[in-house]
Parts: structure tokens; sequence; C-alpha cells
């Protein structure tokens, strides 16, 4: 713990979050990371859907989806669910 | 002081007097499971719902531990909350009861005390709320239907206080005060409705960096009770710990506040001292058998025995230095315990007060005495017997067994 942890005395009372879950990069928990071939991929979008973490998003800009590895935490879903599979799943 | 309001007499049993409490205290929503020895408070309250009486919203739900979410949820969201139950249904609610003081919600429940199962019982003992002392409630006892009517009352201003913000309990002894039928002085609603005012909130920092108060408004939102592991839930507990603290002081604020509206008062709010003034042999007690203590003592006195009672009002947050101010040059204590705490050295009242006592100046004989299990009627002849007991100990200055049973077949 770092000094800049709350005491008691300065945390919000029954838990409260006084930070977004955001700041709380949770990515780095993963062993295994997406990767995606692009020849496949047919933008069905059923990736996005499917992440439990919110962690693929439709980049309207580029036209195209684009994971956020800071919240991915490598389950997998999304090579499972991909149709035409154009996602693996490679170990760190 | 100043002249006490308006009030009336009503015929009202210990179960009566909570309905027409919760009524008056302007609650915004109920969610209970019937269960005896508590069942005429529910009923009573969705009476007044389905006559239009109050504006409350009735959850009808099919357990205990779901009547304590929904109230936890309920109040979550900024509302006035009440519930009520008894022995198993406590016991089931008792996963909610950490979760409802953990999200630091001021739900108000009584608890018409009665016994846990096996063998199968209905009546009244304390073995139900004393095995939930930990829970992070407060923990009012009333003696009488008069006490239970104005402590449900209390228990929202105390439950609701920023500087406390925590659950109460309270605890009306089964059968004996939850349906026995008593004169019962009653408020106006409009007295009640000013005493208790609306529910206020602290405000809190957001994940947002908004200070909001501390409520669920899908304006400000908020998470309330999340995960917090090594790194913060200790500090969650200290928290806790304090607002406990806290309110030693404010029962006694509320009390005294009420008192002065209603011209009643019990003790101090956390204890009540009966002729212990110049006391030598003492009984400590909590809840309706105070009541046949105080004819015992009156009787005593008479006859030139220097008897007393202190009766703890406010188990918890327990009032130790109260306690131990209190019992100045007492030289013999019984305390009694309407439950058990197998394979302890004595039941949980008897712990508290011994435990108070080792930093006092002078300390007295103490012994425990467990008595009225599964609703066993304790009588004025049993009391007299502890008082005897005690003067005994004086004469003899041994004090024999440390733990005793009334009115037990040995």
């Amino acid at each position: 713990m770092t000094s800049k942890e709350k005491t008691w005395k300065e945390a919000s009372p029954a838990g409260v979050c006084w930070k977004s879950s955001r700041t709380y990069l949770t990515g780095d928990w993963k062993t295994y990371t997406p990767v995606r071939d692009v020849a496949k991929c047919t933008k069905c979008l059923q990736c996005t859907i499917f992440c439990p973490d919110g962690a693929i998003h439709w980049n309207e800009g580029k036209g195209d989806i684009e994971f956020d590895l800071n919240f991915c935490k490598g389950c997998g879903i999304c090579a499972n669910e991909c149709p035409p599979k154009a996602i693996v799943m490679k170990i760190e | 002081m100043k002249s006490v309001v308006k009030q009336e007499f009503q015929g009202l049993n210990g179960d009566e007097a909570v309905a027409l409490a919760v009524k008056q205290s302007d609650v915004d929503v109920v969610a209970a499971y019937p269960i005896t020895p508590q069942t005429i408070i529910v009923e009573k309250l969705s009476e007044y719902v389905a006559n239009g009486e109050v504006e409350t919203e009735y959850v009808c739900t099919e357990s205990e531990h779901s009547a304590m979410a929904a109230c936890l949820a309920a109040s979550a969201t900024g509302a006035r909350v009440f519930t009520a139950t008894a022995s198993a249904g406590l016991a089931l609610m008792h996963e909610m009861l950490f979760v409802t003081s953990g999200c630091r919600a001021p739900v108000v429940m009584a608890v018409a005390n009665r016994a846990l199962s096996a063998p199968l019982n209905i009546h009244g003992d304390h073995s139900d709320a004393m095995a939930e002392r930990d829970s992070g409630w407060i923990q009012i006892y009333a003696e009488n239907a008069q006490e239970v009517y104005d402590s449900t009352i209390q228990a929202f201003r105390i439950a609701e206080h920023l500087d406390v913000q925590l659950p109460v309990m309270v605890g009306l002894d089964g059968f004996i005060v939850s349906h026995t039928l008593e004169n019962v002085r009653v408020l106006e609603d409009d007295v009640v409705k000013e005493f208790v005012k609306t529910r206020q909130f602290p405000v809190v920092l957001t994940h947002e960096g908004k200070t909001v108060p501390f409520k669920l408004d899908p304006d400000t939102p908020m998470t309330m009770g999340p995960v917090a592991l090594q790194n913060y839930y200790f500090e969650f507990k200290r928290q806790q710990e304090e607002a406990m603290k806290n309110a030693l002081e404010v029962i006694e604020q509320i009390h005294a506040e009420y008192a002065q509206l209603t011209g009643r008062s019990y003790g101090d709010g956390l204890i009540e001292k009966y002729k212990t003034e110049d006391a030598e042999i003492v009984i400590i007690c909590v809840g309706s058998t105070a009541g046949t203590v105080k004819t015992v003592v009156d009787e005593l006195r008479n006859s030139g025995v220097k008897a007393g009672l202190l009766r703890i009002r406010t188990y918890r947050p327990f009032p130790v230095k109260e306690l131990v101010e209190r019992l100045g040059k007492v030289k013999a204590v019984a305390v009694m315990d309407r439950s058990m705490s197998f394979g302890g050295n004595g039941g949980a009242v008897f712990h508290e007060v011994r435990h108070g006592l080792y930093d006092a100046a002078s300390h007295p004989y103490i012994v425990n005495y467990i008595y009225g299990l599964g609703g066993r009627d304790t009588s004025p002849t049993q009391i007299r017997k502890i008082f005897e007991d005690l003067q005994k100990m004086l004469q003899t200055k041994q004090i024999g067994d440390l733990v005793r049973y009334v009115g037990l077949r040995e």
C-alpha cells in the first residue's frame, strides 16, 4: 500500500467509489492477448457485443474495431464467438 | 422544562405500538415477512397501507433475507425504511444485516425477541438479537409497550443522524411485550412527523469528482458497497466503529429531546438506573424483566435493603463509561442474561459488564444469572432470591458459582 491511499477518516462511507473504474487498469491481469487477422475479419461486431469488459470498440473514424488492452483480461470469449475465427488468443 | 405536548391513552400491545409509531414516522418503504411474535406489526402496517392511511410502499417478500435486501435497496435510494422480524427470521437476515450496516443504510427494524430452534420455541428470549450483536446494528431494548412506541420514533432520528448513519434494531420481548395490552400514551401525528423530520444525507465524493448527497440518484450516480479487498476493507470497518461511538452521544441527545417533548425518559437513553444512588446490591438486566426487578427493589427498600437496578437500554453501542460511573459504590452485582453464549462462561450482557468493570476504581462481586429461556416466566420470588444471593455473598465474601440458572429444574 502506498501513502497515497486514503485513511479511514478520508475515505467516503460505505465504500462509495471516489475514482472511476476507468482509472483502474485491469488489462495487466491477462495471460492471453487477442490477435486479429484483419483479412478474415468481416467487422460483424459480434466481439464488441460479447466482450464482458467492453474492451473492444467500434471506431467510427477508422471504420474499424479496436481492442483496448488496458481493460482486456484475456478471457478469449471474442475468439470463441468470432464467426469467421479471425481472432486467436496468443500467450503474452 | 417546557410543558409536554398533548397525548392520549390508547390500549396497545407492543406490536401495535411499533406499528403506530411507524405509521406516524412518515416511513416511505416497509419490506417484511411475517413471523411470530412480530406478525401483528406487519399485519397492522399492511392494514394502514390497504386503508390508504399512509403513503408507505409495502413490499411483500418471500423471505426475511429478501426483506432486508429490499430494505437496504430502498434505503440506498434515500427512502426512510422500516421492517420487523424475530428469531429464525432475524437469523435468516444475518448476511444482509452486515451488508446493510456496511452500506451505512439507516434502516429501522423492530425485533420481537424470540428463542431460536431447536427445540422449536416461539416464546420470548434474547437469543435472536444477541446472536447479531456484532452485525453493526445499534440495539435498543425496550421494557414495555410505551417504551417500544417511544424508542421506535427515536430510532429513525438516531439511524439517520449525520454522525451515525447506521441501522437500528428496537427489541421488544416476544409475547411479554409484543402481545400484552397496555395503556400507551400516544402523540399526535403532526408532532411525531415534526420530531422525526425528513431524512438527512451526508455528502460524499463520487467517481465523477462531485460532492453529492449520499443516495442513489440517476443524476448523480455512485457506487455503494463495492469490492474492497486488503487495501480498503479495514478502513471501512473502522468507520463503522466510529459511527457506533458517535451513536452513544446521539442516542442520549435524541432521547433528551424526546423527553423534553413528551415528559418521558428512560434513564439517559443508554442506561436506566433505579434506586442505585446508595445501592449496595444491584441487578443489571435488559428488557421487560426490569419491570419485575423494580417491584422487588421497592419491596426490599421498604425493608431497609439497599437494592437497585441498572437496566441496559442501549446494548450496542455498549455504554461502558456510563455503566462504570453508575456502579459507583455497589458491592455486589447480578447480571441477568436471557440468552446463552454456549461455552462462553456467561451470557452476552455479563461479558460486557464484567469487561467494562476491569477499568473501574473498585470491583464489586459480579455473577451471572441465565434466566427465562424459551419464554420461561421469571417471578418476583426468583428475583428476591437473586438479591438474597448477593447479600449472602457480601456476608460470606464468597462468590460461589460464577454462572447460575434461574428457574431451571436441577
